[in-house]
């Protein structure tokens, strides 16, 4: 009887005296413990290089509580201009930038399915989906508002190059998980590559492609939000300067036009979803 | 099927007349709104700037490479942080997120207002970046570490909880009557029908989420949250660019490692 089956018995003979314990997660108790322990050790080691200035805690909690407070007094009106501008800012890099960051990627993605694309393409095909998707959106525009100086269309380019390393990974993949029958059968009829591409790839992945763009266009106005910070422009810099000026009313506002365009958007690509696919 | 008739031979067409027309006009109607959206950008740049932007960029890759490597000793601690601001905020977020998703989750809510409550929180969270969390933590408690592991918690909350709270739904309700048949309580049911069946997809999704807080927690330091995104910004403020290119190295190495790391758990556990 091997020691598995043994301890198998053990529990069941336990069970029928009403003693029953479900399987732990770990099968190991050695390594069950010593994880534990790990983790116990990490959490002493981070409690003391993390040095907390209590007094200064306790000092900003009635800014805190100030701030949660604003969200329900928001204050859309005082700097209604500027709200105004920075949102049409934004808006309108995220549509552009993802309209041009889907055209690029989607020659990459198809350079980067391994089941299309020859080696050498592949390999430098996935060299940028890795560079584009390593940095945050925040460091390439400081890069670009670095190069092409500050407003709008360095956010443009940030947020199209974020878009490339996404939309191309996730395309890519779907490609390479795409059925191989119907792109058989287009090619035996003697089709040429482009269209190979458009009858026997492009109808397969276009329902997922629509859904990834929808959510890209999501993601992508949520970074709008931020990359202000560093001048590229949008809403960024009216959050940036309402929260340094500690005017939370005016944050609130904000905040709550981002959430509810993001909730906007949520609800219309779930229904565009349902209806293409 | 679509057929075409042309010299009375038919021709086969993928989609009929109607539906094709239809996308091209949404093909149409998304040019026009590109362009529309391409004018204000434009009106909105200063195109003077961009005539020398190849000079720029060309100046500056040249100033980032080689990276100053003999920094990198003093980069170690900050990378620490930032390590320790991911890792702390992600196990902070996904203790706030695991009830909060049993709360949102259909199957599992004790009260629709409670879950209409749960999800607000969750489509909060979700939206609005751990920069702008970590911007206005900075204001109310100081700037550090401390900022930045909560500014990530609160981020955390929305994508686990979300996540989470689709997985409870998705769970087979086979094993819930079976052990509601027991007579077991609510928890007791939670414990043993609904928690076995989460738990990969839980594992799963915190590591996940772990390697994007990585990521987001690099950067952090912009705006005073600690980490090593303090030594970049100094660098950055300093116009020193070798010394940037230096911390961009280690942020694609730690980035690349945490990535391999989480893959290889995620492939464990599921």
């Amino acid at each position: 009887m091997t020691d598995n089956s043994l301890a198998g018995a053990q529990r069941i003979a336990a069970a029928q005296n009403g003693q029953w314990q479900p399987l732990p997660h770990i099968s190991s108790a050695a390594l069950r413990w010593g994880l534990n322990a790990a983790a116990l050790i990490y959490l002493v080691l981070v409690y003391f290089s993390v040095d907390i200035n209590w007094a200064r805690v306790a000092q900003g909690l009635d800014r805190g509580v100030a701030f949660m407070a604003s969200f329900f007094s928001p204050d859309f009106i005082t700097r209604g201009g500027e709200i105004a501008i920075g949102l049409r800012e934004s808006l309108t890099m995220t549509f552009v930038a993802t309209v041009l960051g889907i055209a690029l990627a989607i020659p990459v993605g198809l350079g980067a399915a391994r089941n299309i694309a020859p080696a050498p393409v592949y390999y430098f095909c996935r060299a940028i989906i890795a560079l584009s998707r390593t940095f945050q959106e925040i460091i390439i525009a400081i890069l670009f508002v670095a190069m092409f100086g500050f407003g709008p269309l360095a956010g443009v380019m940030t947020l199209a190059f974020a878009t490339i390393g996404f939309m191309a990974k996730l395309l890519a993949e779907d490609i390479e998980d795409a059925q191989r029958d119907p792109m058989e059968a287009v090619r035996a009829t003697g089709a040429s590559w482009l269209q190979w591409i458009n009858y026997a790839v492009q109808p397969q992945v276009m329902p997922r492609l629509i859904g990834l763009s929808l959510y890209r266009l999501d993601i992508n106005f949520r970074e709008s939000a931020i990359i202000g910070i560093v001048g590229a422009g949008g809403i960024g810099a009216t959050l940036n300067t309402s929260i340094n000026r500690y005017d939370y009313d005016t944050s609130a506002a904000v905040l709550l036009v981002i959430i509810g365009i993001v909730l906007c958007s949520e609800y219309l690509s779930g229904y565009v979803r349902k209806w293409t696919a | 099927m679509p057929l075409m008739m042309n010299n009375k031979t038919p021709v086969w067409r993928r989609r009929e007349p109607l539906a094709q027309r239809l996308i091209w006009l949404a093909y149409f109607l998304t040019v026009l709104l590109f362009l529309l959206c391409w004018k204000i950008v434009s009106d909105n740049t200063i195109w003077e700037f961009l005539a020398d932007a190849h000079i720029q960029a060309a100046s500056l890759i040249g100033r980032m490479i080689p990276p100053q490597w003999s920094i990198s000793g003093s980069l170690l601690l900050p990378l620490w942080d930032t390590i320790n601001i991911a890792t702390v905020g992600t196990a902070l977020g996904v203790l706030i997120a695991f009830p909060l998703a049993f709360l949102a989750a259909r199957n599992t809510s004790p009260h629709p207002a409670l879950r209409a409550f749960a999800l607000a929180v969750i489509v909060s969270s979700r939206s609005i970046n751990a920069l702008i969390w970590a911007i206005l933590l900075v204001t109310i408690v100081g700037p550090g570490l401390l900022a930045g592991m909560i500014a990530i918690a609160l981020r955390s909350i929305g994508f686990v909880g979300k996540l989470l709270y689709e997985a409870i739904e998705e769970i087979q309700v086979t094993p819930v009557e079976a052990v509601t048949a027991t007579g077991a309580g609510r928890m007791q049911i939670l414990n043993y029908a609904v928690l076995p069946q989460i738990m990969p997809a839980f594992a799963g999704i915190t590591v996940y989420r772990w390697d994007i807080n990585i990521r987001e927690s690099t950067v952090l330091g912009l705006v005073g949250a600690g980490g090593i995104g303090l030594q970049m910004n100094a660098a950055i403020n300093n116009l020193a660019w070798a010394q940037v290119s230096m911390v961009f190295v280690l942020i694609f190495a730690t980035v690349i490692l945490s990535e391999w790391v989480s893959a290889k758990v995620r492939h464990a556990v599921i």
